[in-house]
């Protein structure tokens, strides 16, 4: 009995975080009658944030809950990776929410569960846990969308996201099912030999790339994303487009590594999937008006830039010296995304003014000049996603690029690189009107006037953490290179 | 000095990055001190890359000053810095130019002079960067980052498409340089290392023997990205457009160092055995150009376009003589980049003068103006004549290196590219008779006043270089012949195994270029 309660500790050690992350939800929840503080919710919520991300200090690696959650290096990197998202999301959305007059104790409850199942699908070595942390990122996610009520744009993002997601999550789990069939099993450490000639379980596999898919916006599954992008609360959208996104692309990785069936076949899906999402992510971008669905755009194509890099780690999955720069490159490219995203957002929600009128490209004219700070921010994060030296987007791009060519994927390569030019256009063109075009007209009175210190302060967490991965990225390499980055067992 | 004597190319690629931070902490519409801390700024950094003169020494081939340390452990990527014979100059050369424009916008610029000044002085960081990295990812790195100064130099404070211009400038860059960043990778891939005197070594012993498509393809990658900022003939369309909306700074400094970007890089010995099999296709491209930039700069009506398409047609000399893998010619076309930059720029300041008088490029608008500016009409006169080939002026001296050069290896390359010498002074001397004599059309002409004394400090220098490179050309050429010539030894290899394998006496490796270039020249 004592032995169970034992591995029962060790086993709630592993999953701290996500505990302290759902604690910290319940407990606003229940505080929000008592407490009408506003900045002081968002406090206990930072703090509830930060907390589950040290909580990981405290786990060791290992397995849990009988093989259901793996924690190794790779997942204590998504979990400092969603804890600092959610952090810097959290802090951006407070004076979003006074300016909405929304309610904050919900909505912060919402992002921490979020974050919780994020966690979860990080670690997740079992397809059902994984499905687990799926439903519980993605249910909160629907809310979050629709959290602007008055709003039509947002309510029409709710649903469209709730209706595809539900359609997506479905895939998912028929393809557990399927796989299940096969193999009679769900835990992916005995499903790392499962005969790969089996039919069914190609089929299952490509359900679940097809659910997976969906989560990550890439091509052809990615009409949603501009929509409930733009629909969403700006700062909702930057956690969209940073963390599930990532913790998404962590399970992907894990199940592809771990499951050896089909290495080949992988790699065609993955590299059509990547030239697909590259293309209509760029074009789609390249013919906005409107800054915000610009950005979500280019997020489908980054996602497109990070599948490149799978289709490298899965045309050399059998050389394991060749495999870790694969691995680091998604890793690194992720982190750096995901940090550029979210101040380039924290930016625009600023801009936007109260219901998000202002965000056409013409409102940015003058910006320069205007608000020097929010426009050089900005422009910092449009430069990294553009792949501009000395920022994290540059090396994160690089990293792919090496692995693309190191596994002579070379066409890929190439159409990556015309893809960079193409991005170039557009993020150039907000560069361009924020600091060669003068503000037609008057300004609106109730235009933006500056960055709240709140958000300056995401902005500017952002862009040092931005410039510090583009001038010494040896830290993180160290950590998403290291050898054992994701364990099998 | 002494501490910083060890990093000397560090202290001259930053020490400009310093200023900019500096100027930061000036108010805004502080005009006057902003100038003149430029000017002292950059005034200092071409006094630091007059030590390099002292460092490099002469009738050597090899790397000086070299610095290294290790920047990122995976892949190897390492702050690897040197200079030779051939950066040398080219940097000189930019840190020359920086402290004229400074003194060239000292007037006729108000708007957001802060920026400016802070754009020029990051500029010149990313141009000196390029010239000494020796690595090729920090070469790359620099290459890059200059681009976003520049397209801020055009698209600010440009004329009226500049915003057009700019965009059109980044993204022919980046095209380029992102083909060039995949060729960088691959040669990783290859080599294990992105240093490039390790490549170089590589190649020079043989080691590397990469399959001949595959060669070609890389040597594509790189060449193509150096093409487009040469610009290299069907690739110059963004040329014209960039340097007629810049600023009279900004086209300065673009047609004064940053072409000359793209012809540094060509000289990097990387793909000896693809240069020499593509060498035809590039001499005739750049013949074409040679030819075509002259004949559109002969039926221009805007003085500073006619300016830009000689620069189209003088770069295609100096990349016909890198390609003919000939020394002398090779030496003209490192001395015609220099001379160049030196004549064009000077050209662009002049023709910049006349518009802060007039506010117009139309040659039409003009006419009979050597009466009210004696002093200008002169120093125009001096410049177009060194632009195109006066003996004595440093024109003549790149422009007769490489024609001698490549005629003794391919006389009918010459030949053709001999035209654009007559057609150079064709479009100079008539563009400069429109301008500067007949009678005064337009009123408003008669008014102008003459050079001032600023302007005359700035014509003066230039003349003064201007003349000094004619007489005393050895002052160059002694320093960057060794590197032109081990430069061509490299390009040469594979030609040498040929010539040196049927039966004859093995060539001595240090004179083997000359040997086999003698060869060549008596098929």
């Amino acid at each position: 009995m004592t032995s169970f309660n034992q591995q029962m500790l060790q086993s709630l050690r592993l999953v701290l975080p996500e505990l302290i992350w759902c604690g910290t939800g319940v407990l606003l929840m229940l505080i929000q009658p008592f407490l009408k503080n506003r900045q002081a919710l968002t406090f206990l919520a930072m703090v509830g944030t930060s907390l589950g991300t040290l909580a990981t200090f405290y786990g060791f690696f290992g397995t849990a809950f009988s093989g259901q959650i793996q924690f190794d290096t790779f997942s204590l990197f998504f979990h400092w990776l969603v804890g600092l998202i959610s952090f810097l999301v959290i802090l951006a959305s407070d004076s979003y929410l006074e300016r909405e007059k929304l309610d904050s104790a919900e909505f912060y409850a919402l992002i921490l569960f979020a974050t919780a199942g994020m966690g979860v699908l990080a670690s997740a070595q079992e397809l059902l846990t994984a499905f687990i942390g799926l439903e519980m990122s993605s249910i909160s996610s629907y809310v979050l969308a629709g959290y602007r009520r008055d709003s039509v744009k947002a309510s029409e993002s709710a649903v469209k996201y709730f209706l595809l997601g539900s359609f997506a999550t479905a895939f998912f789990l028929y393809g557990i099912a399927l796989i299940y069939g096969v193999t009679g099993s769900t835990n992916l450490a005995k499903l790392a030999d499962a005969d790969p000639s089996s039919n069914l379980l190609r089929l299952g596999l490509t359900l679940i790339l097809v659910g997976l898919g969906f989560k990550v916006a890439a091509a052809p599954f990615q009409v949603w994303t501009p929509d409930v992008y733009e629909g969403a609360p700006t700062p909702v959208t930057a956690l969209f487009s940073a963390g599930p996104k990532a913790a998404t692309f962590a399970l992907l990785l894990r199940i592809f590594s771990t499951i050896h069936a089909a290495t080949q076949f992988w790699f065609w899906a993955f590299w059509i999937l990547a030239a697909l999402t590259m293309f209509a992510g760029n074009l789609g971008a390249l013919v906005q008006s409107n800054v915000k669905r610009m950005l979500a755009y280019s997020s489908i194509a980054h996602a497109g830039y990070t599948l490149v890099a799978f289709a490298a780690v899965t045309s050399v999955r059998q050389d394991p010296e060749a495999v870790a720069p694969a691995y680091a490159a998604v890793l690194f490219y992720l982190a750096s995304y995901a940090l550029v995203s979210v101040g380039s957002f924290t930016v625009i929600s600023e801009l936007g003014g109260q219901g998000e009128r202002y965000l056409t490209f013409d409102d940015f004219a003058g910006l320069g000049t205007r608000q020097p700070f929010a426009a050089a921010g900005l422009s910092l994060f449009l430069l990294s996603l553009l792949g501009l030296p000395i920022t994290a987007g540059f090396f994160g791009k690089f990293y792919i690029f090496k692995a693309a060519v190191h596994s002579d994927l070379l066409w890929l390569a190439i159409l990556m690189a015309v893809n960079s030019v193409i991005g170039a256009y557009y993020y150039l063109r907000l560069i361009v009107v924020m600091y060669m075009r003068e503000y037609k007209g008057t300004l609106p009175a109730d235009a933006s006037q500056g960055l709240s210190p709140t958000a300056a302060m995401v902005v500017t967490v952002a862009a040092i953490i931005t410039l510090y991965l583009g001038l010494a990225p040896n830290h993180v390499l160290g950590i998403v290179l290291s050898e054992k980055l994701i364990s099998a067992r | 000095m002494m501490a910083l004597s060890g990093h000397l190319l560090t202290v001259v690629i930053f020490f400009p990055a310093f200023g900019a931070l500096a100027l930061l902490f000036l108010r805004g519409d502080d005009e006057m001190w902003i100038r003149r801390l430029t000017f002292v700024v950059s005034t200092v950094e071409f006094l630091f890359s007059l030590f390099l003169l002292r460092a490099v020494p002469i009738g050597q081939a090899g790397y000086s000053l070299e610095e290294f340390g290790h920047w990122i452990s995976s892949p190897p990527i390492n702050y690897h810095l040197g200079v030779d014979g051939i950066s040398l100059f080219l940097v000189i050369l930019t840190t020359f130019l920086t402290p004229i424009c400074v003194l060239a916008s000292w007037h006729g610029l108000h708007h957001r002079l802060k920026e400016f000044h802070v754009m020029l002085l990051l500029l010149e960081v990313g141009v000196v960067g390029v010239f000494l990295s020796l690595d090729m990812f920090l070469f790359f790195l620099f290459w890059e980052i200059m681009l976003i100064p520049m397209a801020f130099l055009i698209g600010i404070w440009g004329h009226e498409r500049r915003i057009y211009a700019a965009v059109k400038f980044v993204l022919y860059t980046m095209a380029g340089s992102i083909l060039m960043l995949v060729g960088i990778i691959w040669l990783y891939n290859a080599t294990g290392t992105f240093d490039l005197p390790t490549i170089q070594r590589l190649i020079h012993d043989g080691q590397l023997n990469l399959p001949e498509r595959t060669e070609m393809i890389l040597f594509l990658a790189f060449f193509i990205a150096f093409a487009i900022k040469v610009p290299l003939f069907p690739l110059h369309t963004w040329l014209p457009d960039a340097h007629v909306e810049a600023p009279t700074a900004g086209s300065v400094i673009l047609a004064g160092v940053l072409l000359k970007m793209g012809t540094y890089g060509m000289i990097l010995p990387l793909f000896p055995d693809a240069s020499h099999r593509a060498a035809p296709y590039v001499a005739v491209l750049a013949i074409i150009g040679v030819i075509y930039g002259a004949l559109v700069a002969l039926v221009q009506p805007n003085l500073k376009k006619l300016v830009a398409y000689s620069s189209v047609s003088h770069l295609g000399f100096v990349v016909l003589g890198i390609f003919a893998f000939q020394n002398i010619s090779m030496q003209g076309a490192v001395f015609q980049m220099l001379a160049h930059g030196i004549s064009t720029g000077a050209l662009f300041l002049l023709v910049g003068m006349l518009y802060e008088r007039r506010h117009t490029f139309e040659i039409s608008e003009y006419g009979g103006l050597s009466t009210p500016m004696p002093k200008l009409a002169a120093f125009f006169l001096f410049i177009a004549l060194s632009s195109l080939g006066l003996p004595m002026l440093n024109g003549f001296v790149g422009e007769f290196l490489i024609l001698l050069g490549t005629y003794q290896v391919h006389w009918n390359w010459a030949a053709w590219a001999a035209t654009g010498v007559i057609l150079s002074a064709c479009y100079l001397l008539w563009s400069y008779q429109r301008v500067f004599f007949g009678e005064i059309t337009h009123q408003k002409n008669r008014e102008l006043a003459d050079a001032s004394a600023r302007e005359k400090w700035i014509l003066a220098t230039m003349a003064v270089v201007t003349l000094w490179m004619g007489i005393g050309s050895p002052f160059f050429t002694r320093r960057f012949a060794e590197p032109c010539k081990a430069v061509l030894e490299q390009m040469n290899r594979n030609v040498m195994r040929e010539v040196a394998l049927p039966g004859a006496p093995p060539l001595a490796s240090n004179r083997g270029a000359d040997n086999s270039t003698e060869r060549l020249a008596s098929r």
